[in-house]
């Protein structure tokens, strides 16, 4: 357990003396050292799960005093930065989050006063497998993301030398986040659930408004205000759920939910519906696509490893709950989650299309696999549990990947916009391959996204729902397009290109490197991830609700796995194949004969030089941006009522 | 046996033509002429095209059109000129700013006279070209091997990088001053 | 035990060797019989039958020239790519895996015509990823239902060998694969991203800036493509018996002259076309007939 806690509690160490420290080479050597110590840690917690298997802690036995303590100091905690929230909310003239924030602190602490007082937790904390993995890319990607913001914000502070340093602030935060992170997958109590969450928003809150220019200021507020939502939604939950079953434990609302389906719908759906905030699901998307005005480090963090993590880490931890039962073939989560995350994946999808933006294109693409994953999960099925755990793993790599590239490519190339980005090749050629590792390992065959994807529609089948098939169908389509096009631009060799990346700080090659790897390393071993984390997590759920036969039939044959494996190594091969040939002979490309020597002029009317320039396809008739979020927000919005209504109707039905 | 007789693929370009032999140009790809019964495409596209069909005289404006054209296609490759403009000029022969036939901008293998040439002669001029083509094809390893040697002596000798050697040896008269002067610009 | 192991080595491995050796001799041989029905359908002789063949041999004699090195890279990758998509489909495996293989093989063949930078090239790129997106939705739907209408398999193998013949309970998922194969074929209306046609609007589109060798490369990966595209037309008829083995491949004959009939009676169309049409095909015959069977089997309830 103190493996556990020190995971909890070394970020928010790190992270208080990250707020001390002004001086730049101390604050390089804190958050190098605190980030090697954090994923040391974390791995040290997998060597230590796979000698002695998973855990829970019964606080109750020897650290009662502890357990008290720690839940009145969250407490006083949520006190303070509910009010804290509430002067910012009447400073800025937001009202509605200091409305909320009025609204859920309050209930919760009354809760925790009343009826919660006499609900016995019986393990607070626990890690399984799922926490492993969690664990894992909190600890490895997430550090690797804090140590490549030393160099990231070095330029952010030059490109921006009238503001003040305000640094520490922003590394006080991103490690605050990743101790909250590793509450969240830790915490089998609720209400420690719902505290770490809450730190979570607020720690995205803050890095979202970092650079306090007013569409920050707005964007950090719209954030604020839909996660309130969410929390709002998870208040209510833990009040239901204590009040009707009497338990706060995350296990026990799973194992109540096999049984007395009825009894839990309504806090299994307020979870999901905060899940979905979180993960920045329609009609909630809008706050991620906010975030974009943050320093790419948070981008990076928010959408990759963390935030948008951890609503759909707790979807997919209440997923065994949406197993359909005889007593209710349908569960009403379950619909929930799957279209919502269906719709989000397919508008989200078509959006990307629209984007120019490399950031925006980015964020749709997390919107969209952040509704596969909650897809997925909705199916409560164990195929769609390795499938979503699976994406989780793949997406928190790639996309950790991608984002920084884009970062660092934005601070030597000026610009983040794709059409800016041909050539790259040419002007970054290392960053550009990285780029390029990224987006392949995000759509392409034999890399692990894929094989999540293929994983999905078999497991979708058995969802009962063909409407979510053909969703995912389409939007699986769309996605190769938006990729495709990216690719293309970046793989283009335009000619007199001048090699610029000598300027990209070391740091950042560290993290990028480090990331690529973790990429090629996740491709290759995942039927190992697969065998030893994320099957035997699904057993382990499943066990006594489902033969052992049918969840090995939900999963892909490992002959196929073992053929993508194949198939990757072959690409990684492939350049070689064609490393000794010599070199032919260069030709200019064909521009109708009037091409100039450059490859990059022609010979216009009247003798006139003109260059020409290439231009990518987005498409505004069909996919435009603004009416995708619209058909999406709407789609979503009649869902998320329909499913509410119809969970009260229950419970009205029930208490007449 | 060398494919390259069985396959020609054909670009077109048209100089400065009254287009009546752009026109049996086309005319050969029809139902009537049909030369698709001896392989031949016309692929519009200099890096696929072993032979390239010009049509009418060479004017200062597409001088550099045609000689780029030209160092487009892979080798082995063969030009024809198609009409007596495309041979000599023709009756645009003492205008301004007409430089004469396509001889005088790159090296053409056969002629095929005529005001327009009939589709007939055209067939019977490309089928002339692909023995040239043959002949060329039988050629064209030791020239690859011989630019090979002469590049690495020159890389040896000046350590100046010479991937892009020189497309085809053209004769004296494709480099005249104007295009030179051209070049500069 | 061992006799049986080596059956099952011997069940993958034969038809994977004989699609590696012959599909491009079928394939090549489809491509000029192609060229010799649509010249008769246009009023001509037309070339020999054995004339992609002697296309293919003249290109691999031709001075190797290029626009830069990668492109060729690429190319090579996509022929690669393309015939282990054909072996997975031949071996028998998942009908999912082989799709997704084949989107990466046109990845590489997308990939290699943008790094040209050449603005034909380029263009012809984006049309070929549109066409991507035009026909994928088909392509998955019928994976799916076959999927349903097969005891629940993806296996190739399994779905070839038993069952009733898929085309008897999904007929409109048939008729949209017909559909989109004119997509993949790249015949008109849909030869956007390129054509073999005298179409010179793109010049050759994607195909612009390759020659020589690569774009012979080109055209053997073509052959390679249809031969196991016609293999999933093959996929609606076969359950094992000989009789459906015949039938299937005189379909996919059929399936085949269809297209090229399709080829010549039409002018090429816009890209809005393309989008549209093969998606309202994909939601109505292939949907509509993949929810029929799908409640058919696990019943109504949304």
């Amino acid at each position: 357990m103190s493996i556990v806690f020190s995971l909890i509690l070394l970020p928010v160490v790190v992270a208080v003396a990250l707020l001390l420290i002004r001086g730049d080479q101390a604050r390089g050597v804190l958050v190098v050292a605190g980030s090697i110590l954090i994923g040391a840690l974390s791995i040290y917690l997998t060597v230590r799960f796979f000698i002695s298997g998973s855990a829970n802690f019964n606080l109750n036995e020897n650290y009662e005093a502890l357990a008290e303590f720690v839940g009145y100091a969250m407490m006083a905690i949520e006190i303070v930065l509910a009010v804290v929230i509430f002067a910012l909310g009447i400073k800025y003239k937001k009202y509605l989050a200091s409305l909320l924030a009025v609204l859920q602190t309050p209930l919760m602490v009354w809760f925790e006063f009343s009826a919660g007082k006499d609900i016995e937790v019986e393990h607070a904390l626990y890690y399984d497998q799922l926490s492993i993995i969690m664990a894992l890319i909190i600890g490895i990607i997430g550090t690797l993301i804090c140590v490549y913001a030393l160099g990231y914000m070095k330029d952010f502070q030059h490109h921006h030398p009238d503001e003040p340093d305000r640094r520490p602030w922003f590394f006080f935060l991103l490690f605050l986040f990743l101790a909250a992170m590793y509450g969240i997958v830790f915490s089998n109590n609720l209400v420690w659930l719902y505290f770490f969450w809450e730190i979570t928003t607020l720690c995205s809150f803050f890095l979202i408004g970092f650079t306090k220019t007013k569409e920050a200021v707005n964007n950090s507020f719209r954030a604020l205000i839909m996660n309130l939502f969410g929390g709002l939604g998870f208040v209510l939950a833990i009040i239901l759920l204590g009040r009707d079953s009497g338990t706060l434990e995350l296990s026990g609302l799973v194992q109540i939910a096999a049984v007395y389906t009825s009894q839990v719908a309504a806090p299994l759906v307020l979870l999901v519906f905060a899940g979905i905030t979180k993960a920045a699901q329609m009609p909630f998307n809008s706050w991620l696509l906010g975030a974009m005005v943050a320093p790419t480090p948070t981008s990076a963090l928010l959408h990759s490893s963390t935030m948008v993590k951890a609503g759909v880490f707790l979807i997919l931890k209440l997923s065994p709950a949406f197993l359909p039962t005889s007593s209710a073939p349908v569960s009403a989560a379950g619909t929930l989650a799957m279209m919502v995350g269906a719709i989000t994946f397919l508008m989200a999808s078509c959006a990307a299309i629209s984007q120019s933006n490399a950031k925006r294109v980015l964020a749709y693409s997390t919107v969209a696999n952040l509704g596969l994953i909650v897809t997925c999960a909705g199916t409560g099925m164990p195929g769609g549990i390795w499938a979503a755990t699976m994406l989780i793993i793949f997406h928190a790599v790639t996309k950790s990947l991608l984002f920084l590239c884009v970062g660092t490519a934005e601070h030597n190339i000026g610009s983040r916009d794709i059409e800016d980005m041909d050539g790259l090749f040419g002007r970054m050629p290392r960053l550009a391959l990285f780029m390029v590792i990224g987006i392949a390992a995000m759509f392409l065959a034999p890399f692990g996204m894929l094989v999540s994807k293929w994983a999905a529609l078999e497991s979708l089948i058995y969802s009962s729902n063909p409407l979510i098939l053909l969703m995912v169908v389409f939007g699986s389509s769309v996605t190769v397009f938006y990729w495709g096009k990216w690719l293309g631009k970046m793989l283009a060799i335009v000619a007199k290109r001048d090699n610029i990346q000598q300027s990209v700080h070391k740091e950042e090659w560290a993290s990028l490197g480090s990331l690529v790897a973790l990429v090629i390393a996740a491709c290759i071993t995942f039927p190992a991830f697969s065998q030893k984390l994320v099957v035997p997590f699904i057993v382990s759920v499943y066990g006594g609700m489902v033969p052992l036969e049918s969840i090995q039939f939900f999963l892909l044959g490992t002959e196929n796995l073992y053929i993508m494996m194949i198939m990757v190594a072959v690409i990684i091969l492939l350049p070689l194949l064609f490393l000794g040939k010599g070199r032919k002979k260069l030709a200019p490309i064909y521009l109708a004969g009037a091409g100039l020597d450059d490859n990059l002029k022609f010979m216009g009317s009247m003798q006139k030089e003109t260059e020409f320039s290439l231009r990518n396809w987005y498409m505004e008739g069909y996919f435009a941006e603004k009416r995708m979020n619209l058909i999406g927000i709407i789609a979503t919005v009649l869902v998320i009522v329909y499913v509410f209504a119809s969970v009260l109707a229950v419970a009205l039905r029930g208490g007449v | 046996m060398s494919y390259v007789t069985k396959s020609p693929w054909v670009i077109h370009y048209d100089g400065s033509s009254c287009n009546g032999c752009d026109i049996e140009v086309l005319a050969c790809l029809t139902p009537m002429y049909d030369v698709e019964r001896f392989g031949i495409i016309n692929t519009g596209n200099p890096k696929h095209a072993d032979i390239f069909l010009v049509t009418g005289s060479v004017n200062e404006q597409n001088i550099p059109v045609i000689k780029q054209i030209y160092e487009q296609m892979p080798r082995p490759k063969v030009v024809v000129a198609i009409g007596i403009c495309a041979t000599s000029g023709g009756i645009f022969k003492e205008c301004y700013n007409i430089m004469g036939g396509v001889d005088t901008v790159i090296p053409v293998d056969v002629y095929v006279p005529g005001c327009a040439a009939r589709p007939e002669a055209i067939i019977d001029g490309v089928v002339k070209g692909l023995g040239v083509l043959a002949e060329k094809r039988a050629k064209l390893p030791a020239e690859i091997a011989e630019e090979k040697r002469q590049a690495s002596e020159d890389a040896f000798g000046a350590g100046a990088a010479a991937e892009t050697s020189a497309p085809e040896t053209s004769g004296p008269e494709t480099s005249g001053p104007e295009t030179s002067g051209k070049e500069e610009d | 035990m061992t006799v049986m192991e080596f059956e099952s080595i011997l069940k993958i491995a034969v038809p994977v060797a004989a699609y590696i050796l012959f599909a491009p001799l079928l394939g090549g041989l489809l491509a000029g019989i192609d060229r010799k029905i649509t010249a008769r359908m246009q009023g001509r002789f037309g070339p020999p039958v054995l004339q992609p063949f002697y296309d293919v041999l003249k290109l691999l004699e031709k001075e190797a020239i290029t626009v830069n090195s990668s492109q060729d890279f690429f190319v090579g990758c996509s022929l690669l790519f393309m015939i282990v998509t054909g072996c997975l489909f031949f071996a028998g495996l998942s009908l999912l895996l082989f799709i997704f293989a084949l989107t990466t093989a046109s990845m590489f063949l997308v990939a290699a015509a943008y790094s040209s930078n050449s603005p034909y090239a380029q263009i012809g790129a984006e049309r070929e990823l549109l066409q991507m997106m035009a026909y994928e939705p088909m392509v998955l739907i019928a994976a799916i239902s076959l999927y349903i209408v097969k005891d629940m398999t993806f296996n190739i193998g399994d779905m070839v060998s038993s069952g009733v013949p898929a085309v008897i309970l999904l007929p409109g998922v048939f008729l949209g694969f017909l559909y989109i194969l004119t997509i993949k074929f790249r015949k008109s209306p849909f030869d956007l991203s390129m054509s073999h046609h005298a179409h010179q609007e793109l010049v050759k589109g994607l195909t612009t800036e390759f020659s020589g060798k690569t774009l012979a490369m080109l055209e053997v990966a073509h052959w390679y493509e249809n031969v196991f595209l016609l293999g999933f037309v093959f996929l609606f008829f076969a359950n094992g018996t000989l009789a459906m083995a015949v039938v299937g491949v005189v379909v996919c004959l059929l399936a085949y002259f269809l297209e090229v009939f399709i080829d010549n009676v039409n002018a090429r169309m816009k890209w809005q076309f393309a989008l549209n049409s093969a998606w309202i095909v994909a939601l109505t015959f292939g949907a509509a007939n993949m929810l029929i069977v799908y409640y058919r089997l696990f019943g109504g309830g949304v």
